[in-house]
């Protein structure tokens, strides 16, 4: 299969070099899914399994009760109700923080690659600049702001901050998408009398599907995944679920239930691997694109 | 660099339209504009200056306005957290990057030899990143513990006097965050890389074949110099992991033990909201601002700045 890809170097049969190069992958391959195996194997056993068993062996007595445990009682500080109070914010969280980040940054990339306004392009690099700070240097002024307006601790809040701080990727995927755009297009709806919003939403929005794709893709692995601005801006009844298995990992009395806390791991990384299996290559292609992010 | 495929982190050639007829309906663009023009003043700017002011205060619970000069920052660079902090944010960053380079550019050459079953291993080895960093010390954190991992495991297996305690010594704690970063971002590392190998002119293999080059010497020599737009590439995307360096320390050792993997991220999130020293806290977010500045203004003048003034 490998000779029809026309470069690259030639093919080789079975030697003592090509039994190192899949000895080195082989190895490598096993350290990156060591933690995946070792998580899924420790969240199926009982705790004494645990203990006097293997850590890399399989369950002898298969039990799925941790998982149970995890999603429904386990205890994240005070409260016993389990991870899915974390999952059920994260989900809500994420859906209006990806549909806003991305509208917005459809909107600015759209003025930025195709309207020339004046200052736009140093608001952009005042932007792409801020991309790069560390949020801690943001965060106080924001809290106070927020308290200010009485929206701290609150829904509201953090889909705001996931907006914010989404916009330098999201601007730039779209403003270089439709940069990349045969510009005659836009002359010609120009030409033909459109304003900006209806050759947005006639022209550029019907064309746009590959970059939402793209630009979907690292939203909702990025605000899934965060935990920085969950923590500080979320307040107690919104906590997203990586905020929430910290605490399940970090606030257990007495024996830590290891299985209860490798199932919630589990699926705390849940929607994240859905969605790299799901996308496959498109996953790399929003890396790339978006690599000014982090 | 033509024989690269991969679209590097930011095309800056692209400059607007030029048509004078639009003059006049500029207007919603600019109004489209506007909220995000909003939220650079406000927040990008405003708050980047509110930290670096409150930093010349003595603000403890609440911010205060006063003047105390650079006060915070001597009492910073007296303090032991944030020096033990600095000290290891460094260990991370360099052992990180260059591990993760390294890593990924053995991975990305090994898995172009027309390996079988390529997409399988590139899909092990890229899924880390799709992970979250707290999903990553937690799992980490669990595999290295002492009692029930790893050195347990070598010690059953007969080796009784095996010892790997790094999670919880002290000189080496800050070495496992170090295995645990490595693990998330090798893979990116090598999905970058492998990208930019593909493009290699694959005249350039049949050139070094007919000159009887080895194999090793034209990757090392002649493929990664041309792999540098894509090096440059990871290397910023990863610099920007470790300054934001957090989750996976609050998840694996919540900085311990003891002080022994604090880093500057944390030592300003415990001062800010736990321990109620908002100056000191906007003091060392400062100092990781200058840091940041400092590594980045080089490489933005190469690549924004300078291309501007002539054609690349």
């Amino acid at each position: 299969m490998s000779t029809a890809i026309p470069q690259g170097r030639r093919p080789r049969h079975l030697t003592i070099g090509r039994i190192g190069v899949y000895a080195f992958l082989i190895t490598a391959a096993l350290f990156f899914m060591l933690p995946l195996w070792i998580m899924l194997v420790t969240s199926l056993k009982p705790m004494d399994e645990i203990r006097l068993g293997n850590i890399l062996a399989l369950p002898v007595n298969l039990t799925f009760e941790a998982w149970t445990k995890a999603w429904s009682s386990a205890c994240t500080g005070l409260e016993c109700n389990g991870i899915s109070v974390g999952f059920w914010n994260s989900v809500r969280i994420l859906i209006p923080s990806v549909i806003l980040s991305i509208t917005a940054g459809a909107i600015n990339g759209y003025a930025l690659s195709l309207w020339r306004v004046r200052g736009a392009n140093v608001i952009f690099g005042i932007l792409l600049l801020g991309a790069f700070i560390p949020y801690q240097v943001f965060l106080y002024p924001l809290v106070r702001i927020f308290s200010t307006t009485g929206i701290y601790n609150s829904l509201l809040c953090i889909i705001i901050v996931h907006v914010i701080f989404g916009l330098p990727t999201m601007t730039l995927l779209f403003r270089n998408y439709y940069a990349g755009l045969p510009i005659e297009l836009f002359k010609a709806a120009r030409i033909d009398g459109g304003g900006f919003w209806t050759i947005f939403f006639r022209v550029m929005l019907p064309m746009s599907t590959p970059i939402i794709v793209v630009a979907a893709i690292l939203q909702v692995t990025g605000i899934w995944n965060d935990f920085i601005f969950g923590l500080t801006f979320a307040g107690r009844e919104n906590l997203p679920m990586t905020v929430q298995l910290n605490n399940i990992v970090h606030s257990t009395q007495g024996e830590r239930a290891y299985n209860v806390d490798m199932a919630a791991t589990m699926l705390a990384a849940l929607v994240p691997l859905v969605v790299y299996f799901v996308s496959g290559r498109w996953f790399v292609r929003g890396i790339a694109a978006g690599a000014v992010k982090g | 660099m033509a024989i690269v495929s991969i679209p590097t982190a930011v095309a800056t050639s692209e400059r607007p339209v030029k048509n004078r007829r639009i003059n006049r309906t500029r207007l919603p663009a600019a109004l489209a504009l506007l909220p995000t023009a909003l939220i650079v003043l406000v927040v990008y700017i405003g708050c980047m200056l509110w930290t670096v002011r409150l930093s010349f205060t003595s603000s403890t619970l609440l911010p205060k306005l006063d003047w105390v000069g650079f006060a915070q920052y001597s009492r910073l660079f007296m303090n032991d957290r944030f020096l033990v902090s600095a000290e290891n944010i460094l260990i991370f960053g360099v052992l990180f990057i260059s591990g993760c380079l390294i890593l990924g550019f053995m991975l990305a050459v090994f898995i172009d030899q027309n390996v079988r079953a390529e997409g399988v291993f590139r899909t092990i080895f890229l899924y880390p990143y799709a992970m979250s960093f707290v999903v990553t010390g937690v799992a980490w954190q669990w595999f290295l513990n002492p009692g029930l991992g790893l050195q347990k495991l070598v010690r059953d297996m007969g080796f009784e006097n095996f010892t790997f305690d790094w999670l919880v010594n002290q000189q080496m704690a800050i070495y496992t965050i170090v295995i645990a970063g490595l693990w998330h971002g090798a893979g990116l590392t090598m999905a970058i890389l492998l990208a930019g190998l593909r493009g290699v002119d694959s005249e350039l293999w049949k050139a070094a074949r007919i000159d009887g080059i080895p194999t090793w010497r034209v990757y090392l020599s002649i493929v990664l110099p041309l792999l540098r737009p894509m090096v440059v590439t990871a290397t910023v995307l990863l610099a920007t992991g470790v300054v934001k360096l957090y989750d996976l320390v609050v998840a694996m050792t919540l900085g311990g033990p003891g002080i022994a993997t604090e880093v500057p991220a944390k030592f300003v999130m415990d001062h800010l909201f736990e321990r109620n020293n908002i100056a000191l806290g906007t003091a060392a977010a400062t100092v990781m601002l200058i840091t940041v500045v400092a590594i980045l203004a080089p490489w933005i003048y190469a690549k924004y700045v300078r291309p501007q003034g002539r054609p690349a």
